[in-house]
């Protein structure tokens, strides 16, 4: 139901220094299904979010990286584990910890102006001209401020994006999750978006958790990636990624690049393989059902 | 883009329309559908007299009847008869419309909203809505007074139903992801409520509006004629009984005009109502 997402306790805090949060992920497991036939989705997970950093999840696909973002996000509740930021326990979504969705979550029945001051309209702890001044200032920073009086569907996917991450943004929150944010972009605008999310973050350094399935995606972004291992989900291996910033498209071809890209293939391969030997025919029968949908 | 052209406004905006659909084929496709129709009806009554056909008015007699100063069988544009007639049928319409909608797209909000809700109310909606409303309607004379508040409770009652489902599969049709944005915006339950539940359901509401009011007329009629003084379904049926089968037809018109311009108005006011659905569906050139 949609309401039990919600009636968690909403608490909206503010740290000193937003953006320069830490969030620590222990221990954490999810299962899903009746006890008798549960399914564990992630199982002993521990993971730090370092402050200040883009921290990129790379895993195959199914493999509960949607899940983990729910988790921090407050959407949903660990089975066991606790997940901190700044040290405090996670209890339920607030606008500490801002989450761009796979598909876009612009709400269609507000223009995007008016899905950029939602929040803080909600909340009214920004109103009148600062709250108008500083949402006419992240559209002109978006590039849609002439598209401010559209609605969602009248705007191009990355357009969408954009007003996406000005919907957050004016939230300062301490920390952004953008859950595979640029699928279902057309290549051309998902390296435009790449690019533009780049020049974003490399302005003020807020701590980032990017969730992606694409590993070149991950090298061009991250500090560090974090790939994980087929369902259950578990951390194979953390790599750091010592690119220069402000970065651009040529360093994917620099040879650091191919060495990253090489480590994390062979790993993701072999966990795609896992997944891939161990479907069933009823697995197979549940992914063609839902492909339908 | 050019933006030298000025949009024509009010009248001239309709003559533009106007003019503009005069160069597509639906116009034309229109005028041929209703001619053929009233063609096909005129041989069978009028002009080959099919066997007990011939009981049933044609189109010639029933236009000439209804633009008649004096019309031989008591019904025309020119009687008041007419006019009282459909005042009355369209009065209860609009009292039990407005009861239906009143507390059917509330209760269909807080059915989809909270599953406790949900639990009390629908199974009693479930097995109260296939009940057809002429069965109901020995119960309502026995529960109401007169002709009048019978007549409306199944009107009422009938379109109550498809009001409130339409509702709780509007609110079950929300993305869950604009449940998750509000969530993080820091929005209260109330808030969503507001500002999620209500105007994503507003497009289901309206379908389930549209359908509302067509329902209650059928069952205002059905119920005018087995209980009622006046009223159209009450004209067509006395018609019947006194073998007077102009008047009858003319009903049977009249009440379908009637009924199409209701629902064009419920369909107007959610268009307008639903700017952004409007122009999500004008891209996709619907």
């Amino acid at each position: 139901m949609a309401q039990d997402t919600i009636d968690a306790e909403i608490s909206g805090t503010q740290g000193d220094t937003p953006g320069q949060s830490k969030v620590e992920i222990r221990q954490v497991s999810k299962a899903y299904g009746d006890e008798w036939a549960s399914e564990s989705v992630i199982e002993s997970l521990s993971v730090e979010i370092m402050p200040g950093e883009l921290t990129v999840i790379v895993g195959p696909s199914g493999c509960g990286k949607s899940t983990l973002v729910n988790l921090i996000a407050g959407f949903e509740k660990p089975d066991s584990g606790e997940i901190l930021l700044d040290g405090s326990k996670v209890k339920g979504p607030a606008r500490d910890r801002m989450v761009v969705f796979q598909e876009t979550a612009l709400i269609p029945w507000q223009t995007t102006y008016q899905n950029i001051v939602f929040g803080p309209k909600l909340r009214g702890d920004l109103k009148g001209k600062a709250l108008r001044s500083e949402a006419e200032r992240l559209l002109d920073k978006v590039g849609l401020g002439e598209f401010k009086n559209k609605y969602p569907l009248q705007l191009s996917g990355g357009m969408q994006r954009r007003a996406e991450l000005a919907r957050a943004l004016i939230n300062n929150p301490r920390i952004m999750i953008m859950d595979e944010p640029f699928r279902g972009l057309d290549a051309m605008s998902r390296g435009l978006m790449q690019e533009f999310f780049l020049r974003l973050f490399e302005e003020n350094r807020r701590t980032n958790l990017f969730v992606t399935s694409e590993i070149d995606e991950a090298i061009f972004l991250a500090d560090r990636i974090i790939v994980l291992s087929n369902r259950p989900a578990q951390v194979r291996k953390v790599i750091e990624v010592n690119l220069p910033r402000p970065r651009d498209y040529k360093m994917l071809s620099s040879e650091e690049a191919y060495a990253i890209k090489r480590d994390a293939m062979e790993i993701l391969h072999e966990e795609a393989m896992k997944s891939f030997k161990s479907g069933t025919k009823s697995d197979f029968a549940e992914a063609y059902a839902k492909s339908g949908q | 883009m050019s933006r030298s052209i000025e949009a024509p406004t009010g009248l001239s905006m309709f003559v533009y329309r106007f003019k503009k659909s005069l160069q597509t084929p639906d116009p034309y496709l229109t005028i041929f559908g209703v001619g053929l129709w009233l063609f096909v009806w005129w041989l069978l009554c009028e002009g080959l007299r099919v066997d007990r056909f011939d009981k049933i008015p044609g189109p010639i007699a029933v236009f000439t009847e209804l633009f008649a100063r004096t019309p031989f069988q008591g019904i025309s544009i020119f009687t008041p008869e007419y006019y009282e007639h459909i005042l009355v049928s369209c009065r209860r319409i609009a009292i039990a419309f407005a009861i239906a909608t009143g507390v059917g797209v509330p209760l269909g909000l807080f059915m989809g909203w909270s599953k406790r809700i949900r639990d009390y109310a629908f199974p009693i909606l479930e097995t109260l809505r296939p009940i057809p409303i002429l069965a109901w309607v020995p119960l309502s004379i026995l529960m109401f007074p007169g002709f009048e508040a019978p007549v409306i409770f199944l009107a009422t009652l009938a379109s109550l139903f498809v009001t409130t489902l339409n509702t709780m599969l509007g609110v079950d049709s929300i993305d869950e992801a604009y449940f998750r944005a509000a969530g993080c915006l820091g929005s209260s339950n109330w808030d969503v409520f507001k500002h999620v539940v209500v105007p994503g359901a507003l497009p289901y509401i309206f379908t389930g509006l549209q359908i509302s009011i067509g329902v209650a007329w059928f069952s205002l009629v059905a119920a005018e004629m087995v209980s009622g003084d006046l009223g159209l379904g009450y004209l067509i049926v006395d018609s019947y009984m006194n073998n007077v089968t102009v008047p009858m037809v003319i009903g049977m018109i009249t009440l379908g005009f009637v009924g199409w311009i209701t629902s064009v108005m419920v369909r107007a006011l959610g268009n307008w109502l639903m700017q952004w659905h409007v122009k999500a569906l004008a891209l996709q050139g619907r």
